[in-house]
């Protein structure tokens, strides 16, 4: 193996590093992670929303063909959400605009992700995994308010 | 060198690699017209297309189907049985070639048929529980075990080789075809499981239900070293004939070497890095596939310094001068080494594909890609890019050395690459731009979000739709100049006198070749692999069996009911 090999070999297994330290980073220092797996949480199938403390809420949410229940979230500025997500009958996908969640709708599982809305305003969500014939209609929208007390006629059930 | 000069296949042989490469060529065309019409259809531009009808979805099917895995497999099967019968010296066991021929060629036509009469739309991926006709999944099962046949068939040839060459290095297009085939084989026998003892019974009604998470891990344990055994062959015409068509030499063998073992133990154990956003996996075993997927990088790596290093020897040879003038002296537009244009647009545009694929592997950044039409702009920059036009490229030469014929049209066939790159260029920048502000892949955006007479009309992704339109018209242009061409040298006047003649490569010699001596058995190689297959993916399938609750019964798309 001549010099020049070498040293490319050398650059390209420190970039490499580089990139996993960069993982890392976000990962410890930042508290960014990919769902994970879930075994403390019963299935549901109805969706539900609720506050579990002053600026935080828990929202069950059910994917089905064609719509996401609620598809409607209606919740104050700075509110942090942990989201749970499964579906009722095929996979669906869930992502929001402008927010880094991003989950899949597996039936027979349930994801999980926690979300925090630092400005008002509206996210879509739209489904983006193929879901049947009427795929491209399944969207829903959080709809960030500049209110800051909760909204309670949006909350679907309280525990 | 011993696999220089020239080689007789028998007329048989020939005539299956012909059909292996003509069949399929009429099939990636069909499915490159789907495309164009996708592309169409997100942008609302049509809302039915004269010959698949109106719906996006069936079409999207037979695109993915055709392109990705019927016409890749066709051509990895058609590659190996001319480089292999010809750097060993050896004919192939014409019986059994022919065997794995037709089991594929039956297989395509079953889930060809399936998909076309709407009864498998399912997308390439075919999660349950949306379910398929029985006979699509039976399609592909046989579309894979000819491949398996294939393989076998050469494997006694090798074994016999290195009995009679003891010592001697096995050749380089030999040791690339078989990396190959043994990615292919260890990943296929995971979606052989996930079908045939998970959705063909329930599919035909032998079991309810299906665990539609475990169903997901088998596939991507096979769709991820899938993308590898459509890089590989591109890899071994990279390796094997780039240099020579340059005039040049191939920089380092050992490093070539290195790469193909190094994809062989790092191909399989990355699968999950697909499914960083599903439930029921632990995200500790995610990143350690995230982990495994940055070694895989690491070959390619090595391939970019090595061709780059190549292409270098070979301009400055051609009288390339200071440190870059070696760049100008290469055969871009020589109409006799139009083969050349092939692989180095590919190469070019493999440089975008791949730092994209970088991002898609990197854990918590896949949270802003995954399922976004980034993910095409991704791929189309790589099986989509190089690999295909590698592909179309070996095409056209093996079917020129075995139906006896000089490549007609040559400036055009030679213009093909350059235009494509121009279009998957435009097209993939709209689809990855659009895909970070959240558009979604798979879907039918002209029928909602690109519609502005729709409550969910999104105004911001339209400029980005528009432009994969412009992209996409681009390289269906480029694709129709190809087949042109193709079918020109097909259907034109044989130039050999005998059906036996002699065929031969352009295969290149090697400028730095070190004994190498670790390098050349493949059996530790496969143990490592298999051993970091059981530990990584072990904890996997145990998370999703004791995470994941009731089974899925299956599903048509076009009802929320299931069918039972």
């Amino acid at each position: 193996m001549d010099k020049s090999e070498k040293l490319a070999l050398g650059l390209s297994g420190a970039l490499l590093i580089l990139f996993f330290g960069a993982i890392m980073y976000a990962g410890i220092a930042k508290d960014i992670e990919v769902p994970t797996c879930i075994t403390d949480m019963e299935p549901f199938a109805t969706d539900t929303l609720f506050q579990t403390g002053p600026d935080t809420y828990e929202l069950q949410m059910v994917a089905r063909m064609w719509a996401f229940q609620p598809s409607t979230v209606e919740l104050p500025v700075g509110t942090t959400v942990d989201l749970y997500l499964t579906s009722q009958d095929i996979t669906h996908g869930f992502k929001v605009t402008d927010h880094n969640i991003n989950l899949m709708a597996v039936p027979g599982a349930i994801n999980y992700m926690q979300v925090t809305f630092d400005e008002p305003g509206e996210y879509v969500f739209a489904c983006h995994e193929f879901c049947g014939a009427a795929h491209h209609t399944m969207a829903g929208r959080f709809i960030i308010t500049e209110e800051t007390e909760p909204i309670s006629e949006n909350l679907v059930e309280v525990k | 060198m011993d696999n220089a000069g020239t080689f007789r296949f028998t007329k048989s042989v020939k005539n299956l690699n012909s059909v292996l490469i003509i069949i399929p060529m009429v099939l990636l065309f069909i499915g490159v017209y789907g495309g164009l019409m996708q592309t169409l259809f997100r942008a609302g531009i049509i809302q039915s297309d004269p010959f698949m009808g109106g719906d996006y979805y069936k079409g999207l099917t037979i695109h993915g189907v055709l392109n990705a895995i019927v016409f890749t497999t066709f051509f990895a099967v058609a590659l190996g049985n001319a480089l292999i019968p010809y750097s060993l010296k050896m004919n192939l066991n014409s019986k059994v070639a022919w065997a794995s021929g037709i089991l594929m060629l039956v297989g395509s036509i079953l889930a060809g048929l399936m998909m076309v009469m709407g009864e498998a739309t399912v997308l390439y991926t075919f999660y349950p529980p949306l379910k398929a006709h029985p006979l699509f999944y039976i399609g592909l099962v046989l579309l894979v075990v000819g491949s398996w046949v294939a393989f076998f068939n050469w494997i006694p040839m090798y074994l016999k080789w290195r009995r009679e060459n003891k010592g001697e290095k096995t050749p380089l297009a030999v040791v690339g075809m078989f990396t190959t085939f043994i990615v292919w084989l260890i990943a296929t026998i995971s979606v052989a499981v996930e079908i045939l003892f998970m959705l063909l019974p329930w599919s035909l009604g032998l079991v309810d239900e299906v665990n539609v998470m475990l169903a997901r891990t088998l596939f991507w344990f096979f769709g991820h070293p899938l993308v590898y055994f459509w890089l590989l062959p591109a890899y071994v015409m990279y390796y094997s004939f780039l240099s020579k068509l340059a005039d040049g030499r191939l920089y380092s063998d050992m490093a070539a070497r290195l790469v193909f073992m190094l994809f062989v133990v790092f191909s399989v154990p990355v699968g999950t890095h697909h499914q960083y956003m599903d439930p029921a996996i632990g995200s500790q075993w995610k990143l350690i596939h995230g982990i495994f997927t940055f070694a895989v990088a690491l070959p390619s790596l090595i391939t970019a310094f090595t061709i780059a290093a190549s292409l270098e020897y070979s301009g400055r040879k051609r009288g390339g001068k200071g440190l870059f003038g070696w760049i100008f002296k290469l055969p871009y537009f020589e109409k006799d080494k139009w083969f050349f244009s092939y692989l180095i647009a590919g190469l070019v545009i493999f440089i975008f594909g791949g730092i994209s694929g970088i991002v898609n592997a990197s854990y918590q950044m896949n949270t802003v890609v995954h399922n976004t039409a980034w993910i095409p702009g991704h791929f189309h920059l790589t099986v989509a890019g190089p690999v295909l036009l590698a592909f179309l490229g070996g095409s056209m030469y093996l079917i020129s050395q075995f139906m006896g014929k000089s490549v007609k049209m040559k400036g055009w066939t030679l213009s093909v690459p350059y235009i494509y790159t121009i279009g998957v260029s435009i097209f993939s920048w709209g689809m990855m731009r659009g895909g970070l502000i959240g558009m979604p892949r798979r879907t039918n955006t002209g029928a909602s979000y690109a519609n502005p007479e729709s409550i969910l009309y999104q105004p911001d992704w339209m400029p980005y739709i528009d432009i994969s339109v412009i992209g996409g018209v681009i390289m269906f242009i480029a694709i129709v100049i190809y087949i042109v061409t193709f079918f020109a040298t097909v259907f034109s006047k044989s130039i050999v006198e005998e059906p036996e003649a002699e065929v031969s490569f352009p295969i290149s010699e090697p400028l730095h070749n070190e004994p190498a001596l670790w390098l050349r058995n493949f059996k530790p190689y496969i143990i490592i692999a298999l051993i970091l297959i059981a530990l990584s993916y072990t904890p996997v399938i145990y998370d999703v069996l004791q995470s994941t609750y009731g089974g899925s019964l299956p599903y048509s798309p076009d009802s929320p009911v299931p069918l039972r």
